[in-house]
């Protein structure tokens, strides 16, 4: 009965995307899809900030698949002029915008039971997360990994906030479409895979490392 | 849907051949449905012997060696880096890889699916010639040859298209190999390699190869006391031999080779043991073809055949010459070397040539390199400077012999600017009618430039007087210098008028000691190396050279070395010219290979403090050779 109940609350795009959690996930970095996504937003306060738009591209087998990305802008009743110097998203503008809700029903869908890369993962999922509040809707299920943290295991620094910048410069990744959430997350997925790459050569690196935030360099 | 990334990927590949040339909506798809890997250096992309995968790659950041193993050797055979592709062949062709990839640096590759390759050749014709040619001559910007070959039908059809491609292309084995009976002893056999110069005997029976003896077996079991040399050559050669038809590729050779880990085949008329023994391909062969030295490049270009391969040796010898750079080679060393090469492909190109010419030359011709090439200072690839004297003739004959010698003219330098050598944009060329000329001609010519000196015809002469003979009658271009010295000591105050024009770019410094940069233009601020610092250096020892009446020295350093001897007053002085000149042509070098252009202008904000220092260094002999120049033919006087 409780079944019954849950499935009655949700719309149908959301019971798709809970199904595909029931199937058990694959436990290697190789036969894991990642979602490495960025958002460009109203602001950095998540409870009254709004999304403006999501970039996102999908990594299989340590290769990033262009055929495998995502791009949406939002149509937006928030609107902040002090922010568009760096996104350069205008209210008007001539992208085809969509609605929030379409938005995250189509995000939703894509990423299915993808395990979500970004850069400072906790502010782009809090933003997701309360898109998804306003439709009623729980939160995203998705494992999630943040190569900021990421970049600290491979380093064993304990720095509070590394900036993608920072990270660019370091590992020589050229910075186009910076501020444009499908730039940022593209150059986010070459940083995800350099760190993975030189993570693996430095020790025996595996799937679930990939989660384990607590790191005994330090401890020293 | 807006695709920003794909947009990006799309933004990169339309600089880079074969994407160049097609439609936006099609590179656009490719673009979207690419993959993005990263190889870490050391790792390999592919192996060889591997099947080939779904995709070939391009480099988008990074550089990935292309390697052959041979044994336990592995053999760079290329170097990949931003927009070249790699590992497409195979996919094609249905084969295996023939080298194995490696990132010599961290790479970022863009992976292509074949197929969607395949389709876009079906429609674009462009396309379809780009990679024949890449495949023809294993180059990455191939100029493209007309053919009309379907490119996948199968492996022969493309193996005959591709003769030149150099896995592919037929391996050039020794005809008539030396040979001997089974009855021979191995003393016969042994004096009989030795006196026809050779590392291995087949041994033969009714024609047909039954065993090899090579100088390893004789190493091994001869020499070390094991086997006497009167015994039958039987009981050392190696049997049964291996054998192949004469189609067999370099890359089956190689395969071969290092299957049975022999180091030579014998070719027989059907590839049987059974049949007539033609040929014999020994590893050596190979290595021969596959070569990436100067002797071996001289070789290759003395065998070529067309200009796709004369093109494929030139960027292999450019590859030589950053390699040369690199290790710090003396400069002498390695112009000659290059200017050595860039002569090779220009008599071949000539004999190419006057094979395409439906008679002979009726008399005898001089073809001649001028200004840089003439000099033998060319490193990096810059315009065609030539002209072409050939002997007098009757006024009836004369208009066919012209127009015959332009037409030859024509031939070489469309293929000098094929392989990669500009046709010179104020058309300094054997292909002018001006500069066609007989030696009569000639003479006038020169001799007007002398007797009635402008800027212009200044400008001429110390272009055409560093002239070098590349090809044809030694003869008529001694007469050619002969006369122009006769013509300068009858006029003597031309050497004045070309002393001014040595001087008319001032020492490179400035009164501050601030370089002169140059202050309009596409090159603002940027220092003229050329014209500012080698120009005046080279313009004065030819200067000098003249006057003094020296013959047959066309190079700078030899010109002042020459001068260190015969005013040994002033040796210093033109020592130390001579080790500017070294040092400028370098770093002219080093600045072109780098950013790969002339190397002309350099951004002094990118030099640092030594560099700086180093360069200024280099003025001083350039400002005491003026002051000299200055003095000695009245110069001041006269401006």
């Amino acid at each position: 009965m409780f079944s019954w109940f849950k499935n009655k609350k949700y719309p149908v795009f959301w019971n798709k995307y809970l199904k595909k959690f029931k199937t058990p996930q694959p436990k290697t970095i190789e036969n894991t899809r990642f979602i490495v996504f960025d958002t460009e937003t109203t602001g950095l306060e998540t409870s009254t900030d709004r999304i403006l738009s999501i970039g996102a591209i999908g990594i299989f087998n340590n290769i990033i698949e262009v055929s495998d990305s995502f791009e949406v802008y939002l149509k937006q009743d928030e609107f902040k002029a002090e922010t568009v110097e760096i996104h350069g998203i205008l209210k008007g503008g001539n992208l085809l915008k969509i609605d929030e809700n379409e938005a995250i029903k189509q995000f939703i869908n894509y990423i299915g039971n993808a395990v979500l890369v970004a850069h400072h993962t906790v502010f782009d999922i809090e933003m997701i997360n309360i898109a998804l509040k306003r439709l009623n809707l729980p939160k995203l299920k998705n494992k999630n990994i943040d190569t900021g943290i990421l970049y600290k295991k491979l380093e064993g620094v304990k720095e509070t906030h590394i900036s993608l910048d920072t990270l660019c410069t370091k590992f020589n990744i050229p910075k186009h479409d910076r501020h444009t959430a499908s730039g940022d997350a593209f150059i986010t997925s070459l940083l995800f895979l350099k760190i993975i790459s030189k993570l693996k050569q430095e020790r025996n690196f595996h799937y679930s490392d990939l989660f384990r935030v607590s790191n005994n360099n330090g401890l020293i | 849907m807006k695709n920003t990334i794909a947009e990006r990927i799309y933004d990169f590949l339309r600089n880079f051949p074969p994407f160049d040339v097609l439609e936006k909506d099609q590179l656009l798809h490719i673009a979207s449905q690419v993959k993005v890997t990263y190889v870490e250096k050391g790792n390999f992309v592919f192996k060889q012997e591997e099947n080939p995968h779904q995709h070939f790659y391009i480099v988008k950041d990074g550089a990935i060696g292309l390697y052959r193993t041979l044994e336990n050797d592995q053999i760079l055979v290329d170097i990949c880096d931003e927009g070249d592709i790699f590992g497409l062949r195979p996919l094609i062709q249905h084969d295996h890889y023939l080298m194995s990839a490696k990132a010599n640096e961290e790479s970022i590759l863009y992976a292509i699916s074949v197929d969607l390759l395949k389709e876009i050749i079906k429609i674009n014709g462009k396309v379809q010639k780009f990679i024949i040619a890449s495949f023809s001559s294993n180059i990455k910007t191939p100029y493209a040859k007309t053919n009309n070959g379907h490119l996948f039908a199968n492996v022969e059809t493309l193996e005959t298209i591709n003769s030149n491609f150099s896995e592919v292309r037929t391996a050039e084995f020794s005809k008539n190999p030396i040979t001997c009976s089974q009855h021979c002893t191995i003393k016969e056999a042994a004096q009989e390699m030795s006196s026809k110069r050779v590392g291995s005997i087949l041994i033969v029976e009714d024609k047909n190869p039954i065993g090899i003896i090579t100088d390893k077996d004789l190493r091994l079991k001869i020499a070390t006391g094991l086997v006497s040399i009167d015994e039958n050559v039987s009981k050392i050669m190696s049997s049964p031999v291996i054998t192949f038809s004469k189609k067999i590729t370099i890359a089956e050779a190689q395969i071969q080779m290092i299957k049975h880990k022999i180091t030579h085949l014998c070719i027989t008329e059907n590839g049987k043991p059974t049949s007539d023994l033609i040929g014999i391909l020994s590893e050596h062969d190979i290595v021969v073809m596959h070569g990436n030295n100067p002797s071996v490049l001289i070789k290759e270009i003395k065998r070529a055949k067309d200009t796709a391969k004369l093109k494929y040796i030139k960027e292999k010898a450019s590859k030589l010459l950053k390699g040369y750079i690199e290790q710090s080679i003396p400069i002498i060393f390695i112009s000659k070397i290059i200017s050595e090469i860039n002569d090779a492909i220009t008599i071949k190109v000539i004999e190419l040539s006057l094979a395409e010419m439906e008679t002979q030359p009726s008399v005898k011709f001089g073809w001649l390199a001028l200004g840089s090439q003439g000099r033998k200072e060319q490193l990096l690839i810059t315009d065609q400077d030539n002209a072409l004297v050939f002997e007098d003739v009757s006024t009836e004959n004369y208009k066919t012999t012209k127009t015959y010698f332009l037409l030859l003219a024509e031939k070489v330098t469309e293929k000098l600017h094929k392989i990669g050598f500009k046709y010179c944009p104020a058309d300094m060329m054997a292909s002018n009618p001006n500069w066609c000329l007989s030696l009569t001609e000639w003479k006038t010519q020169f001799n007007s430039w002398i007797t009635k000196p402008s800027e212009d015809s200044i400008m001429l002469c110390t272009i055409f007087f560093d002239y070098n003979l590349i090809y044809g009658d030694k003869e008529l271009v001694s007469k050619m210098s002969d006369s122009i010295f006769k013509s300068i000591h009858t006029y003597e105050i031309f050497l004045n008028f070309l002393g001014g024009n040595a001087l008319r770019n001032p020492p490179p410094l400035g009164f501050f000691r601030q370089f002169l940069v140059e202050h309009d233009g596409e090159h603002k601020d940027q220092f003229d190396i050329k014209s500012r610092a080698l120009m005046p250096l080279i313009d004065a020892a030819r200067l000098l050279t003249l006057s003094l009446d020296i013959k047959d020295k066309n190079n700078t350093i030899a010109r002042f070395r020459k001068l260190v001897k015969i005013e040994p007053q002033n040796a210093d002085l033109y020592l130390s010219c001579i080790d500017s000149f070294k040092i400028l042509l370098r770093y002219r070098t080093k600045q072109g290979i780098k950013y790969n252009d002339s190397g002309r202008y350099i951004e002094l904000n990118k030099l640092n403090k030594s560099e700086k220092l180093k360069l200024k260094g280099c003025f001083k002999p350039i400002k005491d050779i003026q002051e000299l120049l200055n003095i000695r033919y009245n110069l001041s006087q006269m401006m």
